[in-house]
């Protein structure tokens, strides 16, 4: 028994070191061994090989099915507009055809509508050797169940325990060393020594989750006294935010590990934490943030103003909150390569541990980061404006697309304005072409054109 | 599962519907099933905002749900989605003698018809279509221009001079309409 213990405790005592020596210790550093380079490009050759066999078996089993480019839709959505469609061939005003575009339009949604596929992981086009993203793909040969087999059995028994302790380590040494710093008097000394902590602890856990993360454009990192601004697909995006450059985080404050994290950190670099009462009150919040941002000592916020997660395949509507305090506006564009795992996180199918849990069992996390030049809001633009403005850039650059819908959409029931805005736009139709004058009467509601449901920042 | 799927939409969407095009209905199905029960609620379909803001929304959903019913299962959401599959060339000189398909021209009037005829007497009153202008209009214009509008489009369909529209009368005032493209949607691969 006690040869046992001690043989268990040697084994991982050996297992610590190479851990320390080989991967903690360089990436505090900011050297790199090369290790995870050559992971990475086995990872690729593994899966284009899996992907050109699969494409070969889904050949010789249906030789008949021609090589289109598969789209990732169900359907082709018509998108004839309503005026064109009802008054093209209108004579009078009302037409019994007339209900034919309101019927097609919305089978089209329920078949395959542009938002709620939003709040589920991205389809991809060939497998990737995880069974999570096994949806449409069947058996197809026994070697590439063999190499699946031992996908499990690595990422499982090896990548999983390697990545859990790397994370151990990287969570204990930002509490540790940000409470340590935080015993200093405010100085030149502490925020030099805060965001050395902070970069060290971000490099280590980003190592826990093989991140392989590429930094373009970086010219235009965000700089103090301005706001960062990003799209949202996960709660790790501050992570990969804060493995370049150093970050004043602004969020809620949570409860249990989260919360000590937050109570630590706030000692040692001016973050911005909000109590659960002050969130709702709207105008507490922007002074705050208003005060932190004129203050142009003090590190960039960081802000996703979309207020939840989203699949990363689009940008839904930002909050109009974050573009009211002022300030230089630093747009961030983040891109998951969905190939190599799902950063997205579904929170009303995953509590944060089962979310973390498959974030470690994925092959790696490899992102893109754009780095974009400085807006500032222009002369007579509203903010509501401004916030459009600024998410078209960030969806142009990331290559996602924009939707002018909110990310509230996910738990929330869509706004009646919306409604109210078709239903007038068909009135105005049959006015038009109606024989007699019709005397319209105005919406009581009547929704702001662009506001689309804007809510408190 | 699968097979027994397959089983079931061969009957409504003959070949040459792919076996991947039935798959990922499904998975659309299963993914508006929030309560995870192998049927559909109307909140599941309200749950679909580009459904929501439909002004026809709720006359949509209901199309999915027979009478008296509260839930729909796969089988009965499918029966509904065969009514706005493209009519195919090579189906129209399909055999004259077998059932005619959900997605014919007539099936497909017959589905609008529906909309509009709630009380299901095979007539669309004058009621029935104010209604469904209601609906359409929300509240931007006055009860009698509706009316009006109402009463005009009665009398320029009604030939039996009976003030309602049958459904002989349906398909005469649409004989000139391309039902079969603007009631139809075109599914990928």
């Amino acid at each position: 028994m006690e040869d046992v213990g001690s043989l268990a405790a040697r084994v991982a005592a050996v297992w610590l070191a190479l851990v320390l020596a080989l991967i903690v210790v360089p990436s505090a550093l900011g050297v790199s061994l090369g290790i995870s380079e050559a992971y990475m490009r086995l990872l690729v050759r593994t899966l284009e090989w899996a992907t050109i066999r699969i494409e070969k078996g889904v050949k010789k089993a249906q030789p008949q099915m021609l090589k289109t480019p598969v789209a990732n839709g169900i359907i082709e959505r018509d998108e004839t507009t309503m005026e064109k469609e009802i008054a093209g061939l209108h004579r009078v005003d009302f037409e019994f055809s007339d209900i034919f575009y309101f019927c097609r339009k919305g089978f089209e949604a329920i078949v395959e509508d542009e938002v709620t596929q939003r709040f589920s992981s991205e389809e991809l086009v060939s497998w990737n050797l995880l069974t999570r993203t096994n949806v449409n793909f069947h058996y197809i040969s026994l070697r590439l169940t063999i190499v699946w087999v031992i996908g499990v059995v690595v990422r499982y028994c090896f990548l999983l325990p390697l990545r859990f302790t790397l994370a151990a380590i990287g969570i204990t040494s930002m509490i540790v060393g940000t409470t340590m710093v935080g015993q200093l008097p405010n100085s030149n000394v502490k925020s030099y020594l805060s965001e050395l902590v902070h970069l060290t602890c971000s490099r280590i856990l980003v190592r826990a989750l093989s991140g392989t993360i590429h930094y373009h454009n970086k010219e235009n990192k965000p700089q103090k006294g301005g706001i960062c601004v990003a799209n949202h697909t996960s709660p790790i995006d501050a992570i990969i935010l804060t493995n370049d450059g150093c970050y004043a985080m602004v969020g809620q404050v949570h409860g249990g590990l989260m919360g000590v994290i937050q109570r630590a950190t706030v000692k040692a670099c001016p973050h911005v934490w909000f109590e659960r009462s002050e969130v709702k009150d709207r105008h507490l919040v922007t002074k705050r943030l208003r005060e932190h941002v004129a203050d142009k000592s003090k590190l960039p916020i960081l802000i996703f103003p979309e207020g939840t997660c989203i699949n990363n395949t689009s940008v839904m509507m930002f909050k109009k909150g974050s573009f009211e305090i002022g300030g230089t506006i630093y747009p961030v564009a983040i891109k998951y390569d969905p190939q190599f795992g799902d950063a997205f996180w579904n929170s009303s199918k995953y509590n944060i541990v089962s979310y973390l849990l498959r974030i470690m069992t994925s092959w790696a996390i490899v992102c893109n980061v754009w780095y974009m030049p400085p807006m500032v809001r222009k002369e007579g633009e509203d903010a509501v404006q401004f916030a459009n403005r600024v998410r078209s850039a960030i969806a142009r650059q990331g290559g996602l697309t924009e939707l002018p819908w909110d990310g509230g959409l996910k738990r929330a029931k869509v706004k009646d304005t919306f409604k109210e805005e078709q239903q007038k736009n068909y009135s105005k139709m049959l006015a038009n072409l109606g024989n007699t004058v019709f005397v319209m009467e105005l919406s009581k509601s009547a929704s702001v054109p662009g506001c689309n449901g804007c809510e408190v920042g | 599962m699968d097979m027994l799927i397959c089983v079931f939409c061969f009957v409504f969407f003959p070949p040459p519907v792919s076996h991947s095009q039935i798959t990922r209905l499904y998975s659309r199905f299963t993914s508006l099933d929030k309560g995870e029960n192998g049927t559909l609620s109307r909140e599941d379909f309200q749950r679909i905002p580009e459904l929501a803001i439909n002004p026809l929304g709720d006359r949509i959903i209901n199309a999915f749900f027979p009478e008296g019913e509260d839930q729909v299962n796969f089988r009965g959401f499918m029966r509904t989605l065969a009514h706005f599959r493209p009519i195919e060339d090579n189906e129209k000189s399909k055999d004259q003698n077998g059932p005619e398909p959900l997605n014919s021209r007539s099936n497909k009037l017959h589905f609008a018809f529906r909309l509009y005829d709630l009380d299901k007497d095979d007539k669309i009153s004058r009621d029935e279509l104010l209604q469904v202008l209601r609906m359409m209009v929300g509240v931007n214009i006055s009860d009698e221009q509706l009316g009006s509008i109402a009463d005009r489009t009665i009398q320029e369909a009604d030939q039996d001079g009976d003030s309602a529209i049958s459904f002989a009368e349906f398909v005469k005032v649409l004989e000139k309409v391309d039902v079969e493209q603007k009631m139809s949607i075109r599914f990928l691969h």
